[in-house]
């Protein structure tokens, strides 16, 4: 299932290829197009609204139209990182040209802290700024533009503090948003000093903005009772519904959360969408009118949180083969000001130190730091790629110390049959797949051809260096709070048989509701025209997880199927029973859009429609609710001991590329990646997951750079300043396979595994890779210090040091 | 104030709105066309992609809405991602969208749609082969954070073979053909938009209306209403000013050269640049990106005087000269003597730049142009270098070197100049070059990035210049960055 586009010049040739991709005539096409009308689970169906995307129909929330009175919000965000607000002049604010309410901390009739985990989020700042974006009043107005000029008129009376914006420092001195976390198994200190050789490091791995395409937006309506009906662009409508419930101190039941679709999350609307629900909830209910509010760019990305920036050190205690005895790891999450989930994220964050490899009697410690910036928020791999990178780190510093490949030394310390439990306590299943995975790449993308041959070149090339490196990822999936790990589902079965499915799960690109529907349209032998998902609503699946942790079709998956089987069951009594002399239970079955009973001559059809029709006619219910727990997990925080993930997904990923020494500019030449969804739900789908999270892991240790200035303010603020990947970032050569043969060893959906999160991670390779082609600059004796992102300057400067270390 | 008319996706539309309305606005909040999407407000994103053709111009090009004033829209044709697929059929871009899996969350797919769809109309006319850089210049300025770009490559190749079977209204005929004017009082408080056709009405107006601002593309004014919330009341629109638009080969000084209107885009550059300057066409590639680049002028580049602009280094080491005029008639001064400090230019209140005069390149001559930015498409230089010289028997002469991002304005590189003019191709020379730099410039820290970096990295290029003038049969820097 290669989507590969090779693209040399020859584009005639790569369009050929793509034309016989499409058009069905060679053996990939299925996973690229769908050309037998076969849309089921396995296939590669077409995104539910893929047709809407591409006309401008799909909408989003500010396509939503509202009344010809429906108001619009501003907020008033701190230009100071922390201080004290004395006093907030809002007269002239309330007088300026259609603004019909301005509210601050002191209007809000319910809670006036909206912390999603911990307490710790004032909705507005009673007093004590914490951040600079956090937000002072919101003002509504009849236009936009009205209420953000109403804004700018306020005069604000703001004591200024210095801000603490050092995480090392504030960790040091234990000043912390949550405590300490340890997880330990053996003896490190004894594997240290018994080791042949002890090798340590630090690294700085930045933080990243989720930049969703489409901002925080919401638009709340007051119902006629006490209650508000929210459109949001949200992951976590669940959270949202209690929040502004709480917020407006009014039942759960008062408030229904919609959420159709998210113009992107990764994350950043898990938590971090509710605050403006809440203050366009407040608007609502005090004023009576449609409410909206949306946040330029500039102020989404000052307001809300990005990813942990971290700083990681290591000490290592290693063989003479170059495998690790043991250890002391230590990461500290720049947590931002408040909790958030930043517990969760850098316990994630010690979970995946390891990534693939036995770390031995090893100690790991997670310190969540508190700084005076935005609180620091889920971010696709929740605290694991940071985790990750101290590792990937080690593995090339060990591979310069022993005089060894990276990759040979990576595969030499992989978990393997001896060296198979984890620093928390959990066995690796499926270990052998990472070895069979990681060896068939290394085939298929030539790598130790290629790595004489970068050899020899880098010999003759004085500026330009090239680089190559192998990274692999094992993540493990599950929220590790385990009550999350549930997920409920409705499905509703019409008189004209076309159905109806919901579920907790939301949909933010990553084709969820399509996996869903083929899940449904599978276990009723449907095609995938007859299944639709409306949106995710609080008043259908009550009580919901976040779409998180990748789990979205794991959960949601499981919970659908298990609507749909319950429902088939009831059907196939009904028919057992009803049809003429009664139908043979035994081997009954869905299939095609009939039910299918008996064999041979005896072989009965019934319609779908047919079927579903009298049964409703003979007063048979044709909807049924849906649940699934995740079995078999558990975690005693208190031994940083137990089993949090329910299986690992695994992948691997090799990158090589040319760096110019003397400027720092690279480009990334080549691509490989071989990745293990299990049994695939839709190829199609997991490969844009594959290939999306591969392009957004290399932006993040690469061009995408946040800059705070020397008072904690946010200076790289828009997409002028922070700078994504764009068309020409994608590597020339792009080679991307999923693992197949290898079904989940748990009894996940249909031996399927998780891909949202995963992918990310191999983008760990073209960081390792740039790190290689320096390593060049020493003749591989030692690895050059590399914090993230690598920007043209921090390679730059690195090439630099080293040639001046040499003179 | 003044009605706009324009046809929108074949039907005639008109308008009234103030004049810091943009295309995007206009679009999603007063005609209630939601398909354009603002992801960003700043030309940065391209979500917000449309199309517009005036009737003089061969295709449709791509722009972004969300600063592009919709007062320019008057007597043009727009085309939204609505009017696509009109007849109920998907455009081939469209269609290839669905089939690669192009879109994920989709929030993005209406601008690239858009951006495919200008690129599939110019390949349905003047095919050609889509090379990697042709797609990197009609997708670069479309960011999509979901799909990492490869189904959006897909869907650009497998797109061109399928014609469009293009509704009858794509030709259809402009509503009007006047321009929108000032109104007859003279007072300072009133909305205005004015479109004057000659370079007398101009400036006419400039002085007028002091107070009004110009606008050619809108690509950085804008941002002030979209970011800073300015309000722009008073709007001359330049891009209608028929001198502006010129490009004509004529000498100056006795110096042949081109003679460049103001009013000319990057995109209109393109083909005099390629033809004599193919460093400087190379720089346009990332200068921007396609949207902005059909809309930026290199006037409004020079007249803004920002220190990050991507032209004036490159036109101070061809030895341009920029010629302004008012009412009264023209002067011509080197472009060295226009910027005087940082925003600040040698323009008077009653002044508009109308021509930049860009010498012909000695046939022996050189010029290199080094552009260092954290992201190679679309990306703000963090320093850019502009290199020109000859090197006749072994030595170096007519040496020219501007820097951008190295200090509060565009400026030459005189001391580092002084130390190779005249000097054989030595490591000496160089180095010497390369310590003068300290004396000349003491670069800022900032977001693009840091003042160490700024110098070594400008003292590198030189290192750089070096190794290509020594060892010519060297690689000493990356092919998509080359010139």
């Amino acid at each position: 299932m290669r989507t590969l586009t090779k693209l040399d010049g020859d584009s005639s040739r790569a369009r050929r290829e793509l034309h016989d991709h499409i058009q069905g005539s060679s053996p990939l096409a299925r996973h690229t197009v769908d050309s037998q009308g076969q849309r089921q689970a396995g296939t590669s169906s077409f995104h539910e609204s893929a047709e809407k995307h591409v006309t401008g129909k799909a909408a989003y929330i500010d396509d939503i139209k509202t009344p010809q009175d429906a108001l619009h919000v501003a907020l008033a965000l701190s230009p100071v990182a922390h201080g004290l607000l004395t006093k907030l002049e809002l007269e002239s604010v309330k007088q300026a040209p259609g603004v019909v309410d301005v509210i601050t901390f002191h209007d809000v009739p319910g809670h006036t802290d909206i912390g999603p985990v911990f307490p710790g989020d004032p909705i507005f700042v009673e007093q004590e700024i914490s951040y600079a974006g956090q937000c002072l009043f919101a003002v509504a107005a009849t236009s936009l533009q009205a209420a953000r000029q109403a804004v700018k008129l306020a005069t604000l009376h703001i004591d200024e503090q210095p801000a603490s914006l050092d995480p090392v420092a504030a960790a040091e001195r234990h000043d912390v948003v949550r405590p300490t976390h340890t997880q330990q198994r053996g003896d490190w200190q004894t594997a240290l000093k018994q080791a042949d050789q002890i090798i340590e490091g630090d690294l700085f791995v930045g933080g990243q903005e989720h930049f969703y395409l489409e901002g925080q937006a919401c638009i709340v309506v007051p119902t006629e009772d006490e209650g508000v009906m929210v459109y949001t662009s949200n992951q976590h409508p669940s959270e949202t519904q209690k929040l502004v419930a709480e917020v407006l101190g009014i039942p759960f039941h008062a408030v229904t959360v919609e959420v159709r679709r998210m113009g992107g999350g990764f994350g950043g609307k898990e938590t971090q969408a509710s605050p403006w629900a809440c203050i366009a909830a407040l608007i609502a209910r005090r004023t009576g009118k449609a409410t909206r509010l949306r946040l330029p760019r500039s102020e989404d990305m000052r307001a809300t949180g990005k990813r942990h920036p971290f700083h990681n050190r290591y000490q290592l205690g290693i063989d003479s083969q170059g495998v690790i005895q043991g250890g002391d790891i230590t990461v500290i999450g720049d947590c931002g000001y408040s909790p958030d989930l930043s517990d969760a994220i850098v316990d994630r964050a010690m979970f995946h130190a390891d990534n693939a490899y036995s770390l031995g009697d090893a100690r790991v410690t997670g310190h969540r730091a508190k700084t005076h910036t935005a609180s620091n928020t889920a971010f696709r791999g929740f605290g694991g790629p940071q985790g990750m990178m101290v590792i990937e780190a080690a593995m090339d510093d060990i591979a310069r110390r022993v005089g060894e490949d990276p990759l040979t030394i990576r595969k030499r310390n992989f978990y393997r049959e001896g060296r198979d439990v984890t620093h928390y306590g959990q066995q690796v299943d499926q270990k052998k797949l990472l070895h069979t995975l990681v060896e068939s790449l290394e085939t298929s993308s030539d790598y130790w051809t290629r790595r004489q041959q970068i050899r020899d070149f880098n010999t003759a090339s004085p500026v330009i260096k090239k680089g190559l490196a192998l990274t692999p990822v094992k993540f493990g999936i599950s929220f590790t709070a385990q009550h999350l790990n549930q997920a409920g589902a409705l499905l509703h079965v019409y008189t004209d048989g076309s159905i109806m499915i919901n579920h907790g799960g939301t949909e933010m690109g990553q084709g969820l509701h399509t996996k869903i529907c083929q899940v449904v349209a599978r276990e009723l032998g449907l095609d995938l025209e007859s299944v639709r998902i409306s949106a995710t609503r609080t008043d259908k699946v009550p009580n919901t997880s976040p779409t998180a942790a990748s789990s979205g079709a794991d959960l949601n998956g499981m919970a659908a199927r298990d609507a749909a089987s319950k429902l088939r069951e009831r059907l196939f009594e009904f028919a057992a029973e009803h049809f003429d002399g009664g139908l043979d239970r035994e081997g009954m079955r869905l299939e095609g859009g009939m039910l299918i009973a008996g064999m041979g001559e005896s072989e009965r059809r019934i319609p779908w429609g047919e079927l579903v029709q009298t049964a409703y006619l003979n007063r048979i219910s044709l909807s049924e609710k849906g649940f699934y727990a995740t079995p078999l997990i558990h975690y005693n925080r208190a031994t940083g001991q137990g089993r949090p993930f329910y299986y690992y997904a695994f992948g691997a990923a090799v990158a090589e590329v040319s760096v110019d020494t003397l400027s720092g500019e690279y480009l990334v030449d080549r691509v490989d990646i071989l990745h293990d969804v299990g049994n695939s739900l839709n190829p199609a789908i997991d490969i844009g997951q594959v290939e999306g999270g591969f392009i957004q892991g290399m932006g993040w240790l690469t061009s995408e750079e946040l800059k705070w200035n020397a008072k904690g303010v946010l200076v790289s603020d828009g997409p002028a300043t922070y700078k994504i990947p764009t068309y020409g970032d994608l590597p020339r050569v792009f080679n991307v396979d999923l693992l197949e043969g290898h079904p989940n060893s748990m009894a996940s959906l249909y031996r399927s595994k998780a891909v949202g999160e995963p992918p990310f991670m191999l983008g760990i390779c073209v960081w390792s890779a740039l790190r290689d082609a320096l390593a060049c600059l020493t003749d591989y004796r030692t690895s050059p210090h590399l914090d993230t992102p690598a920007t043209p300057e921090r390679v730059m400067l690195a090439a630099h040091a080293i040639r001046k270390k040499a003179l | 104030m003044a009605t706009i008319e324009f046809l929108l996706n074949g039907t005639p539309t008109q308008c009234h709105v103030p004049p810091d309305t943009s295309i995007l606005t206009l679009l999603r909040d007063h005609l209630g066309m939601t398909g354009t999407k603002e992801g960003c407000a700043s030309g940065d994103c391209g979500a917000c992609t449309v199309a517009i053709k005036g009737n003089n111009d061969p295709h449709f090009a791509s722009i972004n809405g969300c600063i592009t004033p919709a007062h320019q829209l008057h007597g043009q044709h727009l085309l939204t991602v609505e009017g696509l697929a009109a007849n109920g059929e998907l455009h081939p871009a469209q269609r290839a969208m669905v089939e690669c899996h192009g879109s994920q969350c989709g929030f993005c797919t209406p601008g690239i749609v858009m951006s495919l769809f200008t690129l599939h109309t110019q390949q349905q006319t003047h095919p050609a082969p889509l090379t990697p850089e042709r797609l990197e210049a009609a997708l670069g300025g479309n960011l999509c954070r979901c799909t990492g770009y490869r189904p959006i490559r897909d869907a650009a190749l497998s797109m061109q073979e399928v014609p469009w079977n293009a509704p009858q209204w794509i030709d259809a005929c402009q509503p009007t053909q006047t321009l929108l004017s000032a109104p007859q009082s003279n007072t300072n408080d009133i909305d205005l938009f004015a479109q004057p056709s000659t370079l007398s009405e101009l400036t006419e107006l400039r002085r007028r209306y002091p107070s009004a601002r110009l606008v050619a593309g809108g690509t950085d004014l804008w941002l002030e209403s979209t970011q800073r919330l300015a309000v722009l009341n008073q709007l001359i629109d330049v891009t209608r000013v028929e001198e502006l638009g010129r490009i004509e080969e004529s000498p100056f000084n006795e110096q042949p050269g081109w003679w460049v209107g103001a009013g000319v885009t990057y995109s209109q550059l393109e083909p005099l640049f390629a033809a004599n300057y193919p460093a400087f066409a190379h720089l346009l590639h990332r200068l921007g990106s396609q949207q902005v680049r059909n809309r930026g002028t290199l006037g409004g580049n020079i007249a803004n005087a920002s220190p990050i602009g991507d032209t004036p280094p490159v036109l101070l080491a061809l030895n341009a000269w920029v010629e302004l005029a008012n009412q009264d008639g023209t002067r011509t001064l080197p472009l060295s003597d226009f910027f005087l400090d940082y925003k600040k230019t040698a323009l008077a209140a009653d002044e508009v730049v109308s021509q930049i005069f860009i010498p012909r390149m000695a046939e022996d001559a050189t010029l290199k142009v080094w552009k260092l930015s954290k992201r190679r498409e679309d990306d703000i230089s963090a320093v850019l270098g502009a290199f020109h010289y000859r090197l006749v028997d072994g030595v170096l002469s007519d040496v020219r070197i501007a820097f951008g991002g190295m200090a509060g304005v565009p400026k030459r590189a005189l001391k580092a100049e002084a130390a190779l003019t005249g000097q054989p191709v030595t490591r000496e020379s160089f180095q010497a070059a390369q310590r003068s730099l300290a004396d000349e410039f003491q670069p800022m820290s900032d977001v693009r990035g840091s003042q160490h970096y700024r110098q070594q990295a400008a003292a590198n290029l030189f290192e750089r210049l070096y190794l290509s003038l020594s060892a010519p049969t060297q690689e000493v820097m990356l092919h998509a960055y080359a010139h």
